[in-house]
């Protein structure tokens, strides 16, 4: 093709080939050295690096549940101090909400999600960028503090009075508080950053009714993330206005609630579990079609059975609150709720299974982990209809039931399906293949330990175990079933022992991956493994919504892009029609300063309120060095 | 895998206005979540209003006439605000560079009279839970009316350089409709914050 007469700038339709996709490389590449590691505005790079960060902070929490099974493995044990077990369980809950299930998801979100929509960075990449930092930076701020023996030991839920100054006048509870606002920050923007991506930076012609199960999973979550995490924010931040310049928001003598608390934590709470179980639903439709060799069945209804769950993840808060002494009438509500979210879940289930049925399935490793996540998640469903019943709920509530119940919810609902993820994505991340050998070790240990760790609390709590007990005495009969469970608890940990040697073995010497090693359908298998910083040369156009199944050999493409500066195709929300070529920013040093700025201002104030005043400045000079146009082609249009 | 060029965008424009264009998508993103952190402090306003047999607490209501006079500026300033946001969009750099400057003055003048509206709330923070959710609230909204001054003044500024080139004038709609929302986030707050003690 040649270049039109009147065109001034160079664009994508005057080159081909190896020419074109290394003047891409030069417009998109981070640029190297530290400086420019630390400038990066890659959706890939960020991506990796956050997806890397949540697996160290899962390793440490992981850690801490394996101290605290040591502890409980037999009776009266002194292994851990009463005062070192709070903190202990508290480190472990925050770490695995906070800093590993929810970051963890989001960071396959900002890898995956521009090249499942077919385009070349993130939607706000500066922001996000920022949002790596700060989520880095409160997870250091949290476990660092642990080290200097300041880490919370009043529950991941830090309920007042427990968590106020009268109770707790260490800074224990102020540095939970605070972490929280750090994380909430980091995986508010992704959100945003999400929705943007999937609402106008889908390649042309990817309707609504094309996107992947995976994207759709993430913009609800996106929504879920949007709806629920500012009333954290708002608890946290009266929390520690409370203790630090006595506002009375708790203070029962002075008009307070310690129950506002409970609502507005739970209010965050209760959605927090969907915000992480969501997106291991995205991760078990993509794994399951590719492997049952068969698109999903029942795309719509999976698509309405996550924004079913959405809105009614928001509506069961209270079964928290059971035994709070609400009214009569506000709990039979609650249950009704609490038991309706089961129908969606259940009609995704039987959309999986009918796929799994009518495809012809290949078991490698990563529908191995899908297989064992309908297992525990249904297990850890039925449990959970349970609960939202408020007698069975007051029986149980506060016991190892309840935990046994939580960890086959989440460990059933997101990380088998994650570990499964990253069996299926590894290839397309690093460019190879992790041991098929391996793998089924991993996936078997991890069954069999996780079931062995958990299935046995149900009992422990039935019988009466209560949770958060640093230890309990020999007559009470709960030794045997611990001592199995922590049996379980190694061998659970021994399978991540092997995916980590798994993943380090692969890097060096895996086989290499290729494009598309598992023939899968969906865009991000279109390009090279690891795609090139532009992800594609030319943006895809979509006719189908299984792009690479409709056709093996070739891609149909746009042409008409820059190649002087970074530009991506915007189109439209409902049709993805294509609309602007917009510039997209190039690498900055401003959003790591405005972390920095933002972290020196939330750490000062938990120590002094003029932090608000001296912490602003630095603030304001360092977002106006972000905004303010660099003079670069893609500030000038 | 080949390629085959079904389509080529090269005559489309390089920004655009509203929903075409990315930033006002995260401009709603962030409404969207700042709005539901306003409602979720209003809920906390009822909640100790419902759980309290006496509102407000050991104080008396805020005097009516800072936050009124600042509801009047307010509704007002979305007359010289949507003059901006017209334009804006036909490109007139002089009748935008004065929509701004007057923009900025009147966010200045609303946090002077914000500081009044403090001095005039009758309670203190730390006095009761009735003092601290109104503090918070009116925290929250001087957070968010501050950051959207300090985004205008710094727009003003730019707009006066040799960055002032067409897409700017899309940042231009951009802030203006952000400021509609910080006026439409004001109201109920006024409402609750003057009007709600007084029942």
């Amino acid at each position: 093709m040649t270049v039109m007469a009147d065109e001034r700038e160079l664009r994508d339709d005057a080159l081909n080939g190896l020419e074109l996709s290394t003047r891409l490389d030069r417009i998109w590449r981070t640029p190297s050295g530290l400086l420019g590691a630390l400038m990066s505005v890659d959706h890939k790079v960020v991506g990796r690096r956050y997806i890397v960060t949540a697996f160290a902070f899962l390793l440490l929490g992981g850690l801490l549940a394996i101290l605290m099974r040591i502890q409980l493995a037999g009776p009266e044990q002194t292994f851990l101090s009463a005062d070192k077990y709070n903190q202990i369980f508290t480190m472990h809950g925050s770490t695995m909400m906070f800093l590993f299930a929810v970051p963890v998801m989001e960071a396959f979100a900002v890898y995956l999600v521009p090249l499942m929509v077919g385009t070349r960075n993130i939607a706000f990449p500066r922001l996000n960028a920022f949002s790596y930092w700060m989520f880095l930076f409160g997870g250091c701020f949290l476990w660092i503090s642990f080290a200097l023996n300041v880490g919370p030991d009043v529950g991941w839920f830090a309920y007042v009075p427990l968590s106020s100054l009268q109770y707790t006048p260490t800074k224990r509870p102020d540095v939970w508080a605070q972490m929280i606002t750090f994380t909430e920050v980091a995986a508010l923007a992704v959100s945003v950053e999400i929705v943007v991506t999937v609402f106008k930076l889908r390649a042309p012609g990817m309707t609504l009714d094309r996107i992947p199960l995976f994207v759709w999973a993430m913009l609800v979550t996106s929504f879920l993330v949007m709806f629920a995490m500012p009333s954290i924010m708002v608890a946290s931040t009266s929390l520690i206005l409370d203790r630090l310049v006595n506002t009375r928001f708790y203070d029962s003598s002075s008009g307070g609630h310690p129950l506002l608390w409970q609502h507005l934590f739970w209010f965050f709470g209760h959605p927090e579990v969907y915000i992480i179980f969501i997106p291991g639903t995205g991760m078990v439709s993509a794994i399951l079609a590719t492997f049952a060799r068969r698109p999903v069945i029942g795309y719509p209804v999976v698509i309405l059975s996550l924004i079913a769950t959405g809105f009614l993840s928001f509506g069961l808060w209270v079964h928290h609150m059971f035994v709070t002494g609400l009214p009569q009438l506000g709990a039979g509500l609650f249950t009704a709720s609490s038991m309706l979210i089961a129908v969606p879940s259940g009609l995704q289930i039987f959309c999986w299974l009918a796929t799994l049925w009518d495809g012809r399935p290949v078991y490698r490793t990563p529908l191995l982990f899908v297989i064992g996540f309908i297992v525990i998640f249904v297990l850890g469903g039925l449990s959970g209809v349970m609960v939202a019943s408020v007698p069975i709920d007051t029986q149980v509530h506060d016991t190892y039931f309840v935990v046994a119940h939580f960890h086959y919810v989440l460990i059933g609902g997101a990380v088998f399906p994650l570990i499964g993820a990253v069996y299926y994505w590894f290839p397309k991340i690093t460019g190879r293949m992790l041991s098929e050998r391996l793998g089924r070790w991993n996936f078997w240990l991890a069954f069999v330990g996780f079931n062995v760790a958990f299935f046995p609390m149900h009992i422990l709590g039935l019988i009466g175990m209560p949770r958060r007990v640093y230890t309990y005495t020999a007559d009470m009969d709960w030794a045997h079933l611990n001592l199995l469970s922590s049996g379980g608890a190694a061998i659970f940990a021994l399978s991540f022992a092997l995916l980590l040697v798994n993943v380090v073995i692969s890097l060096r010497s895996g086989a290499l991956a290729g494009d598309n090693p598992w023939d899968a359908s969906t865009l991000e298998w279109a390009t090279s493994s690891p795609p090139p910083p532009q992800n594609f040369d030319r943006i895809p156009v979509v006719k189908h919504r299984d792009p690479l199944w409709l056709d093996h050999a070739s891609l149909p493409v746009v042409a008409g892009l820059s190649l002087e500066r970074r530009e991506v195709l915007l189109t439209s929300l409902a049709e993805a029609e294509p609309q602007i070529r917009e510039a997209s920013p190039e690498p900055s040093i401003w959003p790591l300063l405005t972390a920095i700025a933002t972290t020196v201002f939330f750490i000062g104030s938990i120590f002094t309120p003029w932090a608000v005043l001296w912490g602003t400045p630095p603030m304001a000079v360092t977002l106006i060095g972000w905004f303010w146009p660099g003079g670069s082609k893609e500030d000038e249009e | 895998m080949r390629q085959t060029i079904v389509r080529n965008v090269a005559e489309l424009p390089t920004y655009g206005y509203g929903p075409r264009s990315g930033p006002w998508w995260g401009a709603m993103g962030f409404m969207a979540l700042e709005g539901m952190g306003f409602a979720i402090a209003i809920g906390g306003y009822l909640y100790l209003y419902a759980v309290n047999p006496n509102w407000p607490i050991g104080a008396t209501p805020p005097d009516l006439w800072p936050g009124t006079a600042e509801t009047i500026v307010y509704l007002l300033s979305v007359i010289p605000n949507e003059m901006t946001n017209r334009a804006a969009h036909r490109q007139d750099l002089a009748k935008v560079r004065t929509g701004l400057i007057v923009m900025s003055l009147i966010g200045i003048a609303l946090l002077i009279l914000r500081g009044f509206e403090f001095a005039h709330l009758n309670t203190r923070w730390d006095n009761s839970a009735y003092g601290s959710i109104v503090w918070l609230i009116l925290g929250l909204h001087t957070t968010h009316l501050a950051t959207d001054v300090g985004d205008t003044v710094v727009l003003t500024v730019l707009m006066f350089t040799r960055h002032a080139r067409p897409r700017r004038f899309s940042d231009v709609t951009d802030n203006v409709f952000y400021w509609n929302f910080v006026v439409l986030a004001w109201l109920p707050l006024y409402v609750l914050l003057d009007w709600v003690p007084r029942l």
